[in-house]
């Protein structure tokens, strides 16, 4: 065929090529209006409309497992009764449910999300802070991912360690059999597969805080987004 | 009196593209959907398949290029459009046989030149959403969107490549068994016809 005609084809594809690196490098802020978008779409739509759909699943381990019977939270550091508490215990103490939103920092939200537990507030009350606390930090049972809250942070009614979501136990997908929920925060505040509390003094950066996240985590005031709050 | 039109080469390259794509599709299903990803479960394992497919799309297209003569010939035939591509767009009756069309009407060649921006595409963005610790944190945003949306277009093209062969029998045997009949290559691509004598391409 030789060289006649107009490439088009080689046009297209360095085209493509030019749009798909400028949506990766400028693509947040349509992502945010996606997102903000998404929220007024109908519920059974929200599955196929992008930005709108449910939850997506992000880790940064092999999803660990944990059978329910051998499950045990260690509550540890500035704490008048370190131990730990299974799932038996956790039930046992006051329990709380909030119908929140899950807000990504990636730009998805999933709306209404049912969510039962134990207040971290009461959870604290029921093992006693000690004096001198002003923090509480998190680690996942496979000791991989880190998190933390301030100790006003961590007493917010909204602030839950969650052995229920979406109306049964928590699966092990979405962290289960224990995972924490921030409600007002960006979802990697909200740690999963939640095996140590450890009361102490001082902020410990957490894992994606390490990599450039905002320690601070507020929904719609942090990391450059204007998420609604949830 | 049949014109040969894909050799067995070519016609294996479409095959083995297709199977990955398919499986890229689906496996893609089970990761983004929530009701089908709470069936299939698996996250970890499907989303390695997912990836392991997305950079095996290359595979099949390396080895046509590198190895088969009659594909690396095809490449440049989509790759160009001649005056009377132009024309056939603007025709309504494109389908007349009245315009001489090459071996490919500007429809296929825009879809060949789509399907291999998009897979470098997704590959390019699905690199920083495998690794998101290589990159800037808001690349790894602006990589979802981009693999989202490029893979709602992808669906679409799928959709319009299926529906396209499933109207045209003789085209889908033309894939299946590299021969169509010459008054459908007249019919579709006189231009082709015209210069293709009645044997089989040189190479397998």
């Amino acid at each position: 065929m030789g060289a006649e005609g107009t490439p088009v084809g080689r046009r297209v594809v360095l085209g493509m090529l030019g749009l798909g690196a400028l949506g990766v490098l400028a693509g947040r802020p349509v992502a945010n209006a996606l997102a903000a978008l998404g929220r007024h779409v109908p519920s059974g739509l929200s599955g196929v409309v992008p930005g709108a759909q449910g939850f997506r699943f992000y880790t940064v381990t092999d999803e660990p497992t944990v059978a329910p019977g051998d499950y045990r939270l260690s509550v540890t550091g500035l704490v008048d009764h370190p131990g730990e508490l299974d799932l038996r215990s956790l039930a046992a103490l006051p329990q709380t449910r909030l119908v929140r939103d899950f807000q990504c920092v990636t730009g998805w939200r999933v709306p209404d999300v049912p969510w039962t537990g134990v207040l971290l507030s009461d959870l604290l009350d029921h093992v006693g802070v000690s004096d001198g606390a002003t923090a509480v930090t998190f680690r996942s049972f496979d000791g991989v991912y880190t998190e933390s809250l301030t100790m006003d942070q961590a007493r917010r009614p909204d602030v839950l360690v969650a052995t229920h979501m979406l109306g049964a136990p928590v699966t092990r997908a979405h962290g289960g059999p224990v995972r924490l929920y921030v409600a007002p925060m960006y979802g990697y505040k909200s740690l999963k597969w939640l095996g140590e509390i450890t009361v102490t003094n001082h902020i410990d950066a957490g894992y994606w805080e390490l990599r450039g996240y905002d320690v601070d985590a507020w929904v719609g005031s942090s990391n450059g987004r204007g998420d609604a709050p949830v | 009196m049949l014109v040969a039109r894909f050799s067995t080469a070519q016609r294996w390259v479409h095959r083995t593209l297709a199977a990955l794509m398919g499986v890229c599709m689906v496996t893609a299903a089970a990761l983004y959907v929530p009701a089908v990803s709470q069936v299939v479960g698996h996250r970890i394992v499907v989303a390695d398949v997912h990836v392991i497919c997305g950079v095996s799309l290359l595979g099949p297209l390396a080895a046509g290029w590198f190895f088969s003569p009659s594909f690396r010939a095809d490449v440049r035939r989509l790759e160009r459009f001649v005056p009377a591509d132009w024309q056939w767009l603007r025709a309504p009756d494109r389908r007349s046989g009245r315009i001489a069309i090459g071996k490919f009407n500007p429809g296929q060649k825009l879809n060949a030149a789509f399907t291999l921006g998009a897979i470098l595409v997704m590959l390019g963005s699905g690199l920083v959403m495998k690794y998101p610790q290589w990159w800037p944190l808001g690349w790894r945003v602006g990589a979802t969107l981009v693999h989202d949306l490029l893979a709602f277009a992808i669906v679409g093209l799928f959709l319009g490549h299926v529906w396209f062969a499933w109207k045209d029998a003789e085209a889908r045997r033309g894939m299946r068994t590299g021969a169509v009949s010459r008054d459908w290559a007249r019919r579709e691509h006189p231009a082709w016809a015209a210069e293709e004598p009645a044997e089989e391409p040189a190479d397998g």
